[in-house]
């Protein structure tokens, strides 16, 4: 009996897949919850312990593999002014977002909860401002601006800020965690 | 007389009420765009007849002993006839060349425009502007340009974003908006009336849905609109839209839109001061009616998929303030 050659159709099958997975990455999802549906907390944290809070998450970020919501959240980051104080991630009145150092965590929970709830020293809470999705498409985009997200769905640096010689893309090093409070916050 | 009726069947086949059209002009440059598709169209529809009757007379013609075997359509007369068709496509060709070239010489020639106005591409949506020297007495509204009728208009484009395409049939030619460019164009209205325009340059997913009106009325009546349109918005007077502005102004409704008179001055979506003075919603998509209105705050993503307006969660009752309070801005 002869044998039905595998090779054509396992490649065929992963030829399917990978397209599939760009179809996730192109994927845009306009009305991800019905209208009328309320905001429902999606991170809370504990105040009552010891040492830094720990954040426990009851969604995950929807968008660390899409482009487009990627390219919305850079839409929305310049359309709310997070560039007033954070510059293009490189940071004024605001810490920059382009370098590996998070004062109150890199995880994307850790980011929504920093726009949601705002921080002391200036960052403003946008609780009630900004949808659930458009809060999700802000972090997606700000993970992009330190290298966090895959690099073919963070978006490419606007043409009039390139340098001449764009640098080696290199994959940044685990982002650190700096639980020290900023030096005006102590007692 | 055959030749009328034929362009009229077209006009009429491609025009439906509201609708724009090229062949039915309504201004000098759209009557000067119309003269050019209409010789091209009869110089087109000669030379096809002129083809189809030279085929049906090579495929019926009686053969002759003379002219079979390998010699078939040559002979001194075929040549004569070859090269006669070619100099007559290339005399035709440099006509069309010619009269195309001085028609967009002439679209091109601005006659010194009495009114300026500025028109910058969103995606989806057009803003228009009214300049004027004291900033405070600028008027500024969305997707609809009213002018005066028999007034040269000079309209400044620019795009915001992605690149779009002026283009309101009736009245004018396309020009393209491109970011960081600056281009202009002008149109004069001969007739009042509504004429609809569209962004002809794909830009995006509710590239469709990025349509305009132009508003040609009489000079006074257009006078009046702008005197209106320059000023800011009132407090109004009624508890119930009171509340709505209080509604308006708490909500995420001032990141995004300015409403003159108040402390809204987003500037990422349109300008609402003068919002129930307009025809449309959402750049020429929906009338502009109560309930219309309602369904885009509540749920913009199911009229546009991929708008930048953000679906709004409001209880109904702020939800009907919120409306008395945007009827009011008239």
């Amino acid at each position: 009996m002869r044998l039905v050659p595998l090779a054509p159709f396992a490649a065929l099958a992963l030829a399917l897949v990978s397209t599939l997975a760009g179809c996730q990455r192109e994927a845009r999802r306009f009305r991800e919850t019905p209208p009328a549906a309320t905001a429902s907390p999606l991170v809370t944290d504990d105040p009552l312990q010891p040492g830094p809070v720990v954040i426990s998450a009851t969604a995950r970020s929807p968008y660390e593999e899409n482009a487009y919501a990627v390219s919305q959240g850079e839409q929305l980051y310049n359309q709310l002014n997070c560039v007033g104080c954070h510059a293009h991630g490189g940071g004024s009145y605001g810490p920059p977002l382009m370098d590996d150092e998070w004062i109150y965590g890199s995880e994307p929970e850790n980011i929504f909860e920093t726009i949601v709830e705002g921080r002391p020293n200036g960052m403003p809470a946008w609780r009630g401002k900004l949808s659930n999705q458009q809060v999700w498409q802000l972090v997606a985009y700000v993970r992009s601006l330190s290298g966090l997200l895959r690099p073919d769905v963070a978006p490419g640096r606007p043409d009039h800020m390139e340098a001449r010689s764009m640098p080696q893309a290199t994959t940044p090093a685990r982002p650190r965690q700096s639980f020290q409070p900023p030096a005006s916050t102590h007692p | 007389m055959i030749l009328a009726l034929l362009q009229e069947t077209a006009a009429r086949a491609l025009t439906f009420p509201g609708a724009h059209s090229v062949l039915r002009p309504h201004g000098p440059q759209a009557l000067r765009i119309h003269e050019l598709w209409r010789f091209l169209w009869i110089v087109a529809l000669v030379v096809w007849v002129l083809v189809v009757a030279a085929l049906l007379w090579g495929a019926f013609r009686r053969h002759g002993p003379e002219d079979g075997g390998e010699r078939s359509g040559g002979g001194p007369g075929m040549h004569r006839a070859v090269v006669g068709a070619t100099a007559l496509t290339v005399v035709v060709l440099v006509v069309f060349l010619v009269f195309d070239f001085s028609t967009g010489r002439a679209l091109t020639m601005a006659p010194g425009g009495e009114l300026h106005v500025q028109v910058t591409g969103h995606q989806w949506w057009w803003e228009v502007e009214y300049p004027h020297p004291e900033p405070y007495k600028r008027a500024t509204t969305a997707n609809e340009i009213h002018v005066p009728v028999g007034v040269p208009v000079v309209v400044e484009l620019q795009a915001a974003d992605v690149i779009h395409s002026f283009w309101a049939p009736s009245l004018t030619g396309k020009r393209d908006l491109i970011p960081r460019v600056r281009s202009s164009l002008w149109f004069q209205a001969d007739t009042p009336g509504v004429y609809r325009g569209q962004c002809a340059e794909f830009c995006g997913y509710q590239h469709a849905k990025m349509g305009f009106q132009i508003i040609a009325e009489p000079r006074a009546q257009f006078e009046a609109w702008l005197a209106r349109q320059r000023d800011s918005a009132r407090t109004p007077a009624d508890t119930l839209a009171r509340r709505g502005r209080q509604v308006f102004l708490a909500s995420s409704c001032p990141l995004c839109h300015t409403i003159a008179g108040t402390m809204a001055g987003g500037n990422v979506g349109p300008d609402l001061t003068h919002l129930a003075s307009r025809r449309t919603l959402a750049a020429g998509t929906l009338p502009n009616t109560r309930g219309n209105l309602a369904g885009w705050i509540v749920d913009p993503q199911r009229i546009k998929p991929g708008v930048i307006m953000p679906a709004n969660q409001l209880a109904p009752r702020d939800l009907q303030a919120l409306l008395a309070y945007l009827e009011t801005l008239e």
